[in-house]
């Protein structure tokens, strides 16, 4: 479709005309006439909801919100094209096979051997083995080898030694969905462990024994501590209110040494409408101050991240400091329990913080323990009940702890936004389905590829740059404070304001100091280098050789570099009195700036449909405020772009 | 007046300090004039405490049976808090601080007695003179002149000594124009736009009065700053109606019908007793201990500070909007032309001007816009938050520049020569000091106090080469360019520095700033090195080439 326009949300003043293209798998809007030709690529999977509104004068406005935050403002010249578009995207963003996604059409050009290699980068059995299991107190269970005692478990997990199968299976018919209790991580230095499980089928007065010797099977496993805790997830109303459907949780009287806990987490309702309200705040065309922070409070977004956070924090307490193993579960045991086992793990092992260990991370708690990402995610058409932000709030969690220990993680901020778009995007089979059963079904380690391995690919781009393996801040537990005052919860703009480049700091530091650590490095090629040809020049001096060395010709001036710190920045709109005014076209002053524009507009080249969307008009964009004259030091952007455009078209 | 007659317990033992993050320390307490001092008596690594009276805004006391506490709040925003055994001495030592930090002579401070350790290499009074700043504009322009209508501060008070205004106006239309300004503050250039020749000026309100009194001269001043054909904008720090209202008392606005080439905007920015209400509540939110997200999340927004940054920057964005995008020259004023309007003029040129984002340059801006501009800093910066007395000049103008500079620092980070703890020591200076700099309401009240001949200035401190080096900015890269910061609440934060300072473990973002120092030291000494053996080889090849020809 012709003549459309995209609107900038920031300005109503700004608007670009183009053509709006529908593929199989995304949305392209090209700007016409630029000589850039920008274009905005939408997947599908990413479309979370379309909406049509009343038509105006000038055409019919077609408003697309995404999955990662993106929200795209059509406005089409005919009103016929309009309802079209939105029929054909209502059917195309909710595909109802599998075989539908991106990820089975998407094709890297790896070959057999590279995609395979790809999967085997994450391997759980290696993590387990680095935990330190099996051990004397831990071993490895078969009992769910064909998924036969619970279908949403991984076939091999970890359980105590002295649990054998009876056990095993009593406890998991007294448990929802049968995910009997099992391990989540294990601490070397004090033997005290995570284990994870769904609520008990207490109901008002029901017991099990298998049940309560698996909880005894699990304190045995840790000698040196003579109870268990067991955290529920949930609050305690909804725990009780649970016991009426025959469910609930663990009566102290029942089991022997275990300290019960509640941990006020709210469930996947709450925190869908928490998040709508929160988008709604970051939505507002020019918010006030107050308009903006009362949306923010009233959301309970930061609420309910600390609620997340701080059941993190007690349980890395408890097995770091006390020493005390700790049972989690909330109703089913794949939701809150995945977020809270995550967040400890991550406090208590600072491998977890390195960018391989965040991925072994993802894949333990939340891949193999049967996240529900095709229902919390809507990757298929499905009950919109289902759908939830669990694993983008547990990215938050990381967030937020990365603000304060600026030091302890080897990722940015980067590294977890293009996670959270993977999460949705469909174009890897990573997050497919809704257990491990259902993915190897569908043969999706055969019929796709890993995201981790276009990660690792990639990793460059993902470096914090502060990182430093022998940092105080990277060995052992970080202990997070508790009270808002101390540990300050933000809100996250470089999330879900994503797409807005005006909000943003206009100069990344990151990024500034990832391109001085790549410098620092050719320096280091090149001092070496120059060494050598110093040595040989004095041996050869020396032994009146005349063998002059090779003149190479170093083009890199590195000592020289020129930054080309343009911004290309342009005045918000900071009043509305100014546009009565008779004054000069705006646009002169436009144009004025846009000449100082470097349109080294991403550092993501890596991900094409991230990178397509780098919108110049919106603000300023030079992420790299820096760029040596040598060059080489960023991942020039024209190569990056291109072969990665090859691959869309392929695809 | 003798501080010993001040001080009955000169010296406490057994005294426990307590600090937020700090394990409890025991030891000595003493007081003396101007500090007090607290040493641990352990020998490895004396713990030792040095805190100016003045910057002590309020005490409490309390006893539980012998056992006195004393907690201070500190202008820094810090709090401490002193278990002193023995109520007598608990009771003499918390009165002697009270009479000690609220003295009411100036030349009792401390300034007029502290003797510098350090040697002056430069004396920081004459750093920055407004002769020099003139000179630098006469090499782009000769529309300006230098003016001593004011050498003796009878034609406006609160002005210095000399001011810069459009030559084509001579002392006796100043002088005119002076009795129709509000305090005499008549309208002076603040900034020159070298990239098009605008001007910024600065004033306080029109004395029109309810009759519509008009000053030739006045309109004559402000239009001598056009070219010819093109407008400029007023920008009236207050709402329209406050504006209005202010004819009843005398005051005013320029009106259309005199001033045909100007057009009025206003832009509210709250005035000074709002400002510092909003200050005690913002603090009190951040010293408040509850785990409570939603709480902290509504007293952050009942306090309206935020709210206050965003329309103080956008307020400065619309002048810097104004001279360099619309081409207009703009004159910017409230009521009395020394808080609103200076934090408006001063943030425009930290927008406009890259100099202004240098550590020299911003030094510079602050003498010359608040310091030499009149704004009262001994009333304004008298107490802090935690002020029990009511009065009625404190409020956090200053602060708040100094915070929105931040905010754009924050958007901008490689565009700052100097970092954040510049910007902190600016805003301790301010309301406590050994230096006599932030001394006195105006040029005039200085010398009068002859601060320069019996005081230190904190500039001579700060220019010294080693402390210079723990205010610079190791991502500095000179930006030539405006700046323009997104004002959306998505983009402001809460400075964390200043009102979570103590109450955050500091260690970890320590570290990051370490770390970061590291590498781009790193990066440096490495270019140095690769490029002395470049040299190096260039010379020998070049030696063997002679000799082979």
């Amino acid at each position: 479709v012709e003549n459309v326009r995209l609107l900038d949300r920031l300005s109503s003043r700004r608007a670009v005309l183009g053509t709006l293209y529908l593929t199989a798998t995304h949305v392209i809007f090209v700007e016409n006439g630029s000589e850039t030709r920008k274009e905005t690529w939408v997947l599908h999977s990413q479309i979370s909801s379309i909406e049509k509104q009343a038509t105006t004068a000038t055409g019919c406005p077609l408003l697309i919100r995404c999955k990662n935050f993106q929200v795209i403002q059509l406005v089409i010249p005919q009103e016929r094209d309009c309802h079209d578009i939105y029929i054909s995207l209502i059917r195309l963003a909710r595909p109802v096979k599998y075989e539908e996604l991106y990820c089975f059409s998407f094709n890297p050009k790896l070959d057999k051997e590279e995609r395979e290699q790809g999967w085997k980068l994450v391997d759980l059995n290696e993590e387990y083995n680095r935990m330190g299991v099996p051990n004397t107190y831990w071993q490895i269970s078969d009992v769910n080898r064909d998924y036969g005692v619970c279908d949403s478990y991984p076939t091999e997990v970890y359980v105590p030694k002295s649990a054998n199968a009876h056990i095993i299976v009593g406890s998991s018919k007294f448990r929802s969905r049968r995910r009997f209790p099992a391990l989540s991580y294990y601490c070397k230095g004090n033997n005290a462990s995570i284990c994870r499980s769904s609520q008990p089928l207490s109901g008002f007065s029901a017991r099990c024994l298998e049940d309560e010797q698996m909880l005894q099977a699990i304190r045995k496993a840790n000698p040196g501590s003579d109870f268990v805790y067991v955290v529920d997830t949930r609050p305690k109303l909804n725990a009780m209110a649970n016991r009426a459907a025959g469910k609930g949780y663990e009566n102290e009287d029942n089991y022997s040494n275990i300290k019960f806990q509640f941990i006020g987490i709210e469930n996947i309702h709450v925190m869908r409408n928490s998040l709508q309200k929160m988008l709604e705040v970051c939505e507002l065309k020019s918010p006030s101050m107050s308009d903006f922070l009362w949306g923010l409070e009233n959301s309970g977004w930061l609420k309910h991240i600390k609620a997340i956070m701080d059941a993190g924090i007690f349980i890395a307490k408890a097995v770091a400091e006390e020493g005390v193993s700790v049972l989690v579960h909330c109703s089913d045991g794949w939701d809150r329990t995945a977020q809270v086992c995550s967040v400890a793990s991550l406090l208590l092992d600072p491998y977890y913080r390195t960018m391989k260990g965040f991925m072994v991370l993802i894949e333990k708690d939340w891949v193999s323990f049967g996240h529900k990402f095709n229902h919390r995610y809507g990757n298929l058409d499905g009950d919109p009940k289902e759908i939830s932000p669990v694993i983008d709030q547990f990215i938050e969690c990381v967030w937020q702890l990365m603000e304060q220990f600026p030091c302890a993680f080897e990722f940015n901020e980067r590294f977890l936004i293009h996670i959270q778009h993977h999460i949705y995007s469909c174009q890897f089979g990573n997050f497919l389905c809704n257990s491990q059963k259902e993915r190897r079904e569908l043969k999706i380690k055969e019929r796709t590829y890993s995201l981790w391995a276009h990660l690792w690919k990639n990793r460059a781009d993902y470096v914090n740059p502060l990182y430093r393996s022998d940092n105080s801040q990277t060995q052992g537990t970080l202990h997070p404070q508790i009270a808002p005052c101390n540990f300050l919860y933000k809100f996250w703009s470089g999330m879900y304001n994503r797409f807005e480049k005006g909000l943003h700091p206009r100069q990344s530091v990151t990024d500034y100091l990832m391109a001085v650590k790549e410098e620092t490095q050719q320096l280091e090629e090149e001092l070496e280098v120059l060494q050598e040809r110093l040595a040989n020049l004095q041996k050869s001096q020396s032994g009146d050789n005349k063998v002059k060395s090779k003149q190479q010709d170093r083009s890199k001036q590195f000592g020289l570099y020129t930054s080309n710190n343009s911004l290309a920045n342009t005045p918000q709109e900071y009043s509305n009195d100014l546009k009565s005014f008779p004054s000069r076209s705006p646009s002169q002053g436009d144009e004025e700036d846009s000449a100082l524009i470097l349109t080294q507009d991403n550092l993501k080249s890596s991900d094409p449909d991230l990178s397509a969307n780098s919108d110049q008009e919106s603000g300023v964009e030079d992420l790299s405020c820096r760029s040596p004259s040598g060059g080489g030091c960023l991942p020039s952007e024209d190569s990056g772009k291109d072969s990665d455009e090859a691959v869309f078209l392929a695809g | 007046m003798e501080f010993a007659e001040l001080i009955k317990t000169p010296r406490a033992d057994n005294v426990a300090l307590h600090r937020p993050f700090h394990a409890a320390v025991e030891g000595t307490l003493c007081l003396t004039g101007h500090h007090l001092i607290f040493s641990s008596r352990r020998r490895d690594n004396a713990e030792e405490l040095w805190l100016l009276h003045s910057n002590i805004d309020s005490i409490d006391k309390r006893f539980v049976g012998s056992l006195g506490t004393i907690v201070i709040k500190c202008k820094d925003l810090r709090i401490i808090q002193l278990d002193i055994p023995g109520m007598e001495e608990c009771l003499n030592i918390a009165s002697s601080i009270e009479a000690l930090s609220t003295l009411d002579s100036v030349t009792l401070m401390y300034p007029f007695f502290y003797r510098p350790m350090f040697e002056v290499l430069e004396d920081g009074w004459s750093s920055f003179l407004l002769e020099q700043e003139f000179e630098l504009l006469s090499s782009v322009t000769n529309e300006w002149r230098l003016s001593c209508v004011n050498k003796d501060f009878s034609v406006c008070p609160s002005y210095p000594a000399v001011v810069i205004v459009p030559k084509s106006v001579d002392d006796e239309a100043l002088r005119k124009v002076a009795l129709f300004r509000h305090g005499g503050r008549f309208p002076v250039l603040s900034y020159y736009h070298r990239k098009n020749g605008m001007a910024m000026l600065r004033s306080s309100q029109p004395l029109t009065g309810t009759n519509g009194r008009r000053c030739k001269e006045d309109e004559k001043l402000i239009n001598a700053t056009l070219r010819s054909g093109r407008r400029g904008f007023v920008i009236d720090t207050r709402p329209l109606n406050v504006a209005q209202q202010a004819r009843a008392k005398g005051g005013g606005f320029e009106q259309e019908v005199h001033y045909p080439q100007w057009r009025r905007i206003h832009k509210y920015i709250e005035r000074f007793n709002i400002l510092q209400e909003s200050f005690i509540k913002l603090v009190e939110a951040c010293n408040d201990q509850s785990h409570n997200m939603d709480r902290w999340l509504s007293k952050l927004e009942a306090s309206n500070w935020l709210t206050h940054i965003k329309e103080l920057l956008t307020a400065a964005c619309l002048a810097a909007q104004c001279i360099d995008r619309e081409g207009a020259s703009v004159l910017v004023h409230g009521s009395e032309g020394t808080d609103s309007t200076l934090q408006v003029t001063s943030l425009a040129q930290i927008i406009l001007d890259p100099r202004c984002r240098t550590i020299r340059g911003f030094q510079a801006l602050v003498v010359r816009e608040w310091l030499q501009a009149g704004h009262p800093f001994q009333q304004r910066c008298a107490q802090s938050a935690y002020s029990n007395s009511k009065q009625k000049w404190e409020a956090p103008v200053f602060l708040l520049f100094l915070e929105c500079v931040w905010q754009i620092h924050r958007q901008f980070p490689c565009s700052f020569e100097f970092n954040e703890q510049f910007l902190i020591l600016l805003f301790e200076h301010a309301y406590a000091s050994q230096f006599g700099t932030f001394l006195g309401n105006n040029e005039n009240e200085r010398a009068k106090l002859k601060l320069p001949q019996k005081t230190m200035s904190l500039w001579s401190w700060v220019n010294r080469p080693e402390e210079l080096s723990r205010f610079q900015n190791p991502l500095y890269e000179a930006n030539s360019l405006v700046i323009w910061p997104s004002v959306a609440p998505q983009s402001l934060q809460l400075w964390e520095g200043v009102f979570l300072r103590w109450n955050r473990p500091s260690k970890f973002l320590e570290e990051a700033e370490e770390e970061r120092i590291n590498i781009i030291k790193y990066n440096k000494e490495l270019q140095a090195k690769v490029n002395a053996l470049r040299q190096q080889l260039a010379e020998m090849e070049a030696g063997e080439e002679g000799q082979e020809n």
